[in-house]
Parts: structure tokens; C-alpha cells; sequence
């Protein structure tokens, strides 16, 4: 995931006229390791594309449309999975952003210096905890909390909607959604955190020496100032929930269908991937098509952050703030 | 990083040299026990090496295997690695010449078998799979048929006091709820005997899913391995899964006795998985032969359980094929085992584990079979 922050535009120092070996070493070195980068991309994409061939020959772009997606004939479409990957992550995003904020608000602004610092390493530490283990406790904790409470009291009062109606499984889409909003909480609060925290102080004691209240000083001369920051810690979020694999794996039903109701199990990119990678032999249509999966994975990750750079870019001037 | 106060500089170049200090005592330590490790090989430190033998595949069999390899160490030092890879790993490893032996459910295909025609087919076990439900309040094993089971994975099928489940279970009462489907998310041999079942048993299956190691399946939601299966059964009342023999007996679940091709409801256990294989052991192939359409569901005799299948072994003919490691020391233990293993001390070992013993007509099939193996052209059992 590409940080959408705002780089500075430094320049690379003249060249030292009295240059050393050493110097030269070192800048050979790490001239390697950023043209390393840009082939390991190039080499990541070309393997797939050769990988992924037969696929893209029998189906061409229809595989992107289709919602076929059966071994035993040989059909293959990515539909499902495009569309299990978006609504989960927007679950996520719709969940989990407002709580983030408010942990990163509570933390940044608010809270008593003394318990600040143990708050701030508990939510780094949500945010190193391996996804398996959110996976091992969606399964075990959060499929029950859900099937047996949450679930049928949506059914219940929200019932009317067709994404709320239906058998509820108890490993299903919505589920899927929620282990990633509170997958993505830690990394999303942690950096709008960090980009609060960048807010000089003098924005704050002007807000308040205007006689501005408390909430009225954040929403205007912090919230404001470090937009960007937030923005890019949500596109952050985005990126985890887009690409998270096991969790989702493990609570999401597996279903290669797309369904009305949110109930339904359903399939992830990165799900039927790590499903179905040990099938299909070398060269055959089925692991094309698997391979093709990841293709589409990548690229619809490359197009979201060429889309949240450009939305940085467009509606955020010059002048403001956030992470350097 | 340790953070502190928000307007102190985070940059602490002591900190980072400590790190840096770190990390190379790290990677000197690893480079010393790695190359500490080469040597003792190169001078022979270490002892002569015992031999390994290299397999992986079904994760049905896995259980067993490691039992087989235990007890096979103990009596001959040969260490034998299983991974439960999964039946079509096992199968893609074992072409790609990277194991010494591949596990299977499901025989190789007749363009598998036609590409690699001096791969052997092995039957090493025997097993059950049973179909699992979670209904609270009901007895352990109510009836269902293959048409119905079919259904029920149709989508045709959705509540449990259907009148078809209801009639063939009298005196039982089913709650209304629906029934919650649940199947294998990888690529599994179990799902290759059950929807090879379920293909005998309806037409509609057949012409709407077919049989595989992974198929569409019009409802119901996945989880991965017979052990994933049976915790989502166990996890929702009014689910329904495929499951291995030898899972449900482990996690003490339900399931249910099915109709077999003689009319009689039979529940799976080893005597009648065991009778299953034994009604189609004499139309067997040769070991070098097509076995991709071997299959034992289905299979006649009065207390045979329709939902069985012979565990594969795949081992080649001629086994100085490899580009490198095999040697006639190893060859001549690959085949020791093989001999060992569907022998009877092997097969009644397996039987503890809810294995079911081969017919001694397999047996007999096999030692043929393993007759023909051969290093350089020589065979390596008498």
C-alpha cells in the first residue's frame, strides 16, 4: 500500500567533489536496492501474466463479468469475488473509520497524559497482532456473538432491507465484515494519530483564543488541518481490509456466488485464492485462472491508490498539514 | 521504536546502532550454526544419515501415515515424512518428480494417467465419509438416501421436517429449521467420493454439479480440511457436512445411516466400508493400469455403506527417474515399505485408527504391483 501523505519535494545534493570509495559504495548500494524495487514489480507482474494466460485466452475480459466459477466444467469468472472484496472492505471502512477517529482523537487531544502513552502501545500492539489470530477469535468469539445476538436483532429491526433477509449462516459476508473493521481499527487510528499529533500547537491556541470551544477547536484547527493524514490512514485501512486474507478466509463461508443478503457466505479475491492455490495442475485453465484472480487483486489495489493519490492531490492545497 | 513525548525528536542514532549491533549478531549466529551444520555432514560427524523417504498428499490418510512412520522407524530406522497436503498437491508433487511417493483419494485422471503411464496406483486404505448433522434432541444416526443428501445439496432440500427425510424416519419428529449446508472450501479427496456419490444417486446432481475435488456448489457455505467441516457442523444447529469416518468418531458428532444400493440403511463403520471395497475388488485394473474410473460408492452387496473409497498411494515403476537423491539403498526402502504397509501387521494398525483393513484380494494386487517396481531396470523385491 502506497501512504497517499504528501512527500516533500527535496532535491538530491550536489555531488561531493572529493568523493570517497565509500561514498561510491553506498550510493552504488542503495542505487540497487531502488532499482531492485521496480524489478521485482516488473518480475511479480510478468509471472503472472504468463501464469494467467490460458485463462485470459479462453475467457478474455468477460472473466472480469462473469460469476461462473465452476472446476469440474472449466468456467471461470471473477465477479463474486470482486464484488465479496469491495462490500467487505466498505463494511470495514463504514465500521471501523468512526472508531478509529475516535480513538485517535481521544488519544491525540483529549486524554490525560498519563494513561496516553500505555493507551498508544496497546493500539500499536492490536496492530502487530498476526490476522490468523483475529481469524482463530472471529471464529471462536465474534460467529457466535453474531449468529446468536447481532445477526437476528438486524434481521429483526432492518429486516425490510433484502441485504438483511435469508438463512442466516452463521460464517458469512457480514461477518467478514466486521472482523475487518476491527482488523483495520488499530493500523487506521495508530496513523490518524500520528497525523494529529504533526498539528502545531499554535493552531490549536489560536482556535481557543478565538474563543472557540474544545470540540469546535479540534473540528476546525486540527481535524482540518490534518485531513490528509486521516485520509491517507483510511486508504491504509483499505489497503489492509482489501488484501486481508486469512481472517476472511476463515469467517467468511466460502461460497463462490454472489448473494442478495448479507447473511449468505460469500468469497473474497484473496479467499478463493488461498482456497483453491493447491488445485490445478501447471498450465491448466483452472490455476490460470486462479493466477488471473491475483492479477485482478493487484491491479484493482494499484487503480485504489492511483485514485486516493489523485483525491490528495486534487482537493487538498498546498499549504496544509498532516504527515511529512 | 519506543515513542515518548510528542515534540521530542524520534530519531536516536545511539538506539539505532544498538539495532543495528543486533541484527548482525543475529545473522553471525545463524551463519554459524548453519555452516557448523554442513560440516558435521561433509566430515560425517553426525553419524551415517539415516534414509528418508519423501511423501505428501491426501490429508485423509495423514493420520495414519504418521502412525505407519512411527511404528516404521522403530522397526527399520527409516524415517518416512507425510505432509497432508491435500490429495491434488499430492498428485501434481508426485508428477513434478519432488516426492518419492504421492497420497491420493482420487485416482489420477485418464490424461494423467496417459502422461505418465509408469505411475503406479497403490490402494494402501480404505475409508468411510460419513454424512454429518447437528440437530439437537435427535437420535445419533437418523436414515437419509443419496437422492436425498443430494438434494439437500441441490438446494432443493431446505427444511429438515421435509415429508422425504420425515417418511424414512418414523417415530422421529424434525424440527423445521432450516438446514444449513456445509462443504469443503479446498481441493479435497473427500469431496471427490462424496459428490462421486452423489452423481450415482441423481441424475440432477450429475447434470447441475458433476464430481471433483472442487465443485460449484449451488448452496451452502465452506471451510477447509475434514477438521473445518466438522467444526462448522458442530458450530450451527441444523447444519449438515461430509466428513471423514474417522473425524466424526474423534469429535463424537452425528451422522447418519444411508441407503445403499441393496435397500438397506447402513451406517459407516469398518466392516462395511471393508464390504464395500471387497464387491468391487475383482474388477480391479493392474497397478500400471487406467484407474481413473475405479470407484467404490455405490457399491452392491447387502452391508456394504455406499460412501467409500480406497486412499492411493502413487509411486513410479522404475525409480532411477529422479534427477537427483534416489539411490538403490533408498529404491529397495521405498519398496520395504510399500510391502510393509499393506501387510497385515500395517492394515491392523491402521484398523485402531478407523481405517479398514484391504480385502486380501487388494493385497495380493498390490504385492503385484509392487513386484514390478524396479532400479536400473532390476527389481527390487523377490
Amino acid at each position: 500500500m502506497v501512504f497517499p501523505f504528501r512527500r516533500g519535494t527535496r532535491r538530491a545534493l550536489p555531488h561531493p567533489t572529493g568523493s570517497s570509495w565509500g561514498d561510491l559504495l553506498f550510493q552504488a548500494g542503495s542505487g540497487a536496492a531502488g532499482f531492485a524495487i521496480l524489478v521485482l514489480l516488473a518480475l511479480l507482474a510478468v509471472v503472472l501474466a504468463i501464469n494467467a494466460l490460458p485463462s485470459f485466452r479462453a475467457f478474455g475480459f468477460g472473466f472480469l463479468g462473469s460469476t461462473a466459477w465452476n472446476p469440474v466444467r472449466d468456467e471461470f469468472g471473477a465477479l463474486p469475488f470482486i464484488y465479496g472484496t469491495l462490500l467487505t472492505s466498505a463494511i470495514a471502512l463504514v465500521l471501523g473509520v468512526p472508531v478509529s477517529l475516535g480513538i485517535a482523537i481521544f488519544v491525540a487531544e483529549l486524554c490525560p497524559g498519563s494513561i496516553r502513552v500505555p493507551l498508544t502501545y496497546l493500539v500499536e500492539l492490536l496492530a502487530a497482532v498476526p490476522s490468523v489470530v483475529y481469524g482463530l477469535w472471529g471464529l471462536f468469539v465474534l460467529v457466535p456473538l453474531l449468529t446468536t445476538y447481532v445477526s437476528p436483532a438486524l434481521q429483526g429491526t432492518l429486516g425490510f432491507l433484502p441485504i438483511f433477509q435469508g438463512q442466516i449462516y452463521d460464517r458469512n459476508l457480514f461477518t467478514a465484515g466486521v472482523i475487518l473493521a476491527i482488523m483495520i481499527i488499530p493500523t487506521v487510528s495508530a496513523v490518524s494519530r500520528d497525523a494529529l499529533l504533526a498539528v502545531p500547537q499554535h493552531q490549536r491556541e489560536a482556535a481557543l483564543s478565538l474563543g472557540a470551544t474544545r470540540w469546535e477547536s479540534i473540528r476546525i484547527a486540527v481535524l482540518s488541518y490534518a485531513r490528509s493524514g486521516i485520509f491517507g490512514a483510511v486508504m491504509l485501512g483499505f489497503g489492509r481490509a482489501f488484501g486481508e486474507t486469512m481472517a476472511v478466509t476463515m469467517v467468511i463461508g466460502n461460497r463462490n456466488a454472489i448473494s442478495v443478503s448479507w447473511f449468505a457466505p460469500a468469497q473474497t479475491l484473496s479467499s478463493i485464492i488461498a482456497n483453491s492455490a493447491r488445485e490445478g495442475a501447471a498450465g491448466s485453465l483452472e490455476l490460470g485462472a486462479i493466477v488471473e484472480l491475483g492479477l485482478v487483486l493487484m491491479l484493482v489495489a494499484f487503480l485504489i491508490n492511483v485514485f486516493a493519490r489523485l483525491m490528495v492531490w486534487r482537493f487538498l492545497g498546498k499549504r496544509e498539514g498532516g504527515l511529512e | 521504536m519506543k515513542r515518548t513525548q510528542e515534540n521530542e525528536p524520534t530519531l536516536q542514532p545511539q538506539r539505532s546502532r544498538r539495532g543495528l549491533w543486533i541484527v548482525i549478531g543475529v545473522i553471525a549466529v545463524v551463519v554459524i550454526i548453519v555452516v557448523a551444520g554442513a560440516l558435521t555432514n561433509w566430515f560425517g560427524l553426525g553419524g551415517p544419515s539415516p534414509i528418508q523417504l519423501n511423501g505428501a498428499g491426501s490429508s485423509f490418510a495423514f493420520p495414519l501415515m504418521s502412525a505407519w512412520s512411527t511404528q516404521y522407524k522403530a522397526l527399520t530406522g527409516v524415517q518416512i515424512n507425510y505432509q497432508a497436503t491435500g490429495s491434488g498437491a499430492g498428485i501434481n508433487a508426485v508428477i513434478a518428480k519432488n516426492l518419492d511417493f504421492g497420497g491420493t483419494d482420487a485416482p489420477l485422471d485418464a490424461t494423467q494417467h496417459t502422461q505418465n503411464p509408469t505411475l503406479l496406483t497403490i490402494p494402501e486404505s480404505l475409508g468411510a465419509v460419513t454424512v454429518a448433522y447437528n440437530l439437537p434432541g435427535l437420535p445419533a444416526h437418523i436414515n437419509l438416501t443419496g437422492p436425498i443428501v443430494a438434494n439437500i445439496y441441490l438446494g432443493v432440500t431446505t427444511k429438515w421436517n421435509d415429508a422425504n427425510i420425515t417418511t424414512i424416519n418414523p417415530g422421529i419428529t424434525f424440527p423445521s429449521t432450516s438446514i444449513f449446508v456445509q462443504y469443503r472450501s479446498d481441493s479435497s479427496g473427500t469431496t471427490f467420493v462424496f459428490t462421486d456419490y452423489l452423481s450415482k444417486a441423481s441424475a440432477q446432481f450429475a447434470a447441475q454439479v458433476g464430481k471433483g475435488k472442487l465443485v460449484a456448489w449451488p448452496v451452502g457455505s465452506g471451510a477447509p480440511q475434514n477438521q473445518g467441516v466438522a467444526n462448522a457442523v458442530k458450530g450451527q444447529a441444523g447444519a449438515i457436512g461430509y466428513v471423514e469416518l474417522a473425524y466424526v468418531v474423534q469429535n463424537s458428532m452425528s451422522y447418519a445411516k444411508i441407503k445403499n444400493a441393496a435397500g438397506s440403511y447402513i451406517l459407516p463403520d469398518l466392516n462395511s466400508t471393508a464390504a464395500a471395497a471387497a464387491s468391487a475388488a475383482g474388477s480391479l485394473p493392474a497397478g500400471n493400469g487406467d484407474w481413473s474410473q475405479v470407484s467404490i460408492t455405490n457399491a452392491t452387496g447387502s452391508s456394504s455403506y455406499p460412501i467409500a473409497t480406497f486412499t492411493y498411494l502413487l509411486v513410479y515403476q522404475e525409480l532411477n527417474i529422479y534427477p537427483s537423491g534416489m539411490t538403490q539403498a533408498k529404491a529397495k526402502a521405498l519398496v520395504d515399505f510399500l510391502r510393509w504397509a499393506v501387510d497385515n501387521v500395517a492394515q491392523t494398525a491402521a484398523a485402531s485408527l478407523t481405517y479398514a483393513p484391504l480385502p486380501a484380494s487388494v493385497v495380493t494386487l498390490d504385492v503385484t504391483t509392487i513386484r514390478t517396481i524396479t532400479f536400473n531396470g532390476v527389481a527390487l523385491l523377490p
